[in-house]
């Protein structure tokens, strides 16, 4: 799993959370794939990461040095900044390790570099829905009388 | 047993590594789903020259993704299939994969993407595998989380295998629900072969829909194309509910028309007999 996808996931689809972001990373292997570099790319999805919770998660595995805590837009002309990013965001990967829920602690385990956000039935947050809705209908309108 | 594969298993076992294998050997599938991805990228309306980062839904062994890497964009993809996942792990893919069930909702934080594609995956949403699977609710929370995910002005096209009219109409109408604007577009529509269907849902304000291909004028494209609520109001306004008194007088109208003997209107027609009968 690279830091772009880790900057956009969430783990808002589990029962009783929120935001369910940013996870946390916990990784026993980390890899490094070489990437072809796209300025404009980098240029343009800079804008989109929350850069805190970038850099906090690159600095959580130890690829930090050299990004500035803060980005600020007249770097944006900057190669070597560009490349930096490119390499942190897209060339490093999480191989093996997991990701834990912020707001629940529940665990996502990364095998093989993909991250298993499979949810069990009951920790589906839609699943609840349904069974309050069910709920609410017996204790609300089962109990009343038939009106025709 | 029908030949569809959505009959046969859920997702996650009728893609074992038997079947994930067949889309990496076989030249045919994978020149067809380059040839629906290409479409669909076309469909999206992307900025000319610029990369973006988009979303792949069921991106299986990464066919798709190969071909939004060719036209220069980055993607992530989800899936519910590991043996597919596997498979994309050997084709060296650049884009970056999650394991993760669309009908539980798509696992990203709002805004993050420039577009999305999907390849025959959202058919898989109308079954119901499990007891607590509920299509449509599957659909809706899929269509609003992925609706949160997209930037604005942002498009999502879907290419899909609709198995009747009913399905195509449930799917279009709970996009519309979760606040999608957009229709089905449908390539080739006389060729049996050929005709494909591709629901094409846009975030950002309504916009025409694109022309579908293999049509010879554009008044006929636009036949094609359905909307959901034109369909649906189209439905109210057709015959009068069954067992009606409107339906009944009507009836009666055309029995007479048809010179069919016919006994007079009168204020006792269609009512309810009293109980004491």
């Amino acid at each position: 799993m690279k830091l772009i996808t880790h900057n956009m996931l969430t783990s808002k689809c589990l029962k009783g959370v929120v935001t369910g972001y940013p996870l946390a990373i916990s990784a026993t292997n980390i890899k490094v794939t070489e990437v072809d570099f796209n300025p404009d790319f980098i240029v343009r999805i800079i804008p989109k990461i929350d850069w805190e919770v970038f850099w906090k998660a690159a600095d959580s595995i130890g690829h930090s040095d050299g990004l500035p805590q803060t980005v600020e837009s007249k770097l944006h002309d900057n190669n070597d900044f560009l490349k930096k990013v490119h390499r942190v965001l897209l060339e490093v990967e999480i191989d093996e390790g997991h990701l834990t829920c912020p707001e629940s602690g529940r665990q996502f385990p990364i095998t093989k570099g993909i991250p298993n956000m499979l949810l069990t039935e009951a920790e589906n947050k839609f699943a609840m829905l349904l069974k309050s809705a069910n709920d609410l209908y017996h204790e609300v309108f089962a109990p009343m009388p038939r009106q025709i | 047993m029908s030949k569809r594969p959505e009959h046969q298993a859920p997702p996650e076992l009728f893609y074992n590594e038997e079947e994930a294998r067949k889309y990496t050997q076989n030249s045919r599938i994978i020149d067809i789903q380059a040839q629906m991805t290409e479409r669909c990228i076309e469909l999206l309306l992307l900025p000319e020259e610029t990369s973006c980062l988009l979303l792949d839904i069921g991106c299986g062994s990464g066919l798709s993704g190969a071909v939004l890497e060719e036209n220069g964009h980055m993607w992530m993809g989800i899936d519910i299939s590991e043996a597919m996942l596997d498979v994309a792990l050997e084709r060296e893919i650049e884009g970056d994969l999650v394991l993760a069930d669309m009908g539980q909702g798509v696992p990203f934080r709002a805004g993050s993407f420039d577009g999305a594609v999907s390849v025959s995956a959202v058919q898989w949403l109308f079954n119901a595998d499990k007891k607590s699977h509920k299509p449509v609710k599957r659909l809706y929370q899929f269509f609003s989380s992925l609706y949160a995910s997209l930037s604005r002005s942002a498009r999502a096209v879907f290419q899909f295998y609709p198995e009747n009219e009913s399905q195509m109409e449930l799917l279009t109408s709970q996009a519309m629900k979760a606040g999608f604007y957009g229709g089905v577009v449908i390539d080739y529509p006389n060729s049996a072969k050929a005709k494909k269907f591709f629901l094409v849902l846009m975030t950002g304000g309504s916009a025409p829909l694109p022309k579908a291909l293999g049509t010879e004028s554009g008044e006929e494209s636009n036949l094609q194309v359905m909307y959901a609520r034109r369909e649906a109001s189209k439905r109210a306004r057709g015959k009068p509910l069954k067992n009606t008194k409107a339906w009944l007088l009507e009836k009666k109208e055309r029995r007479r028309k048809q010179g069919k003997e016919t006994r007079p209107d009168t204020k006792y027609t269609g009512r309810k007999r009293s109980g004491r009968f």
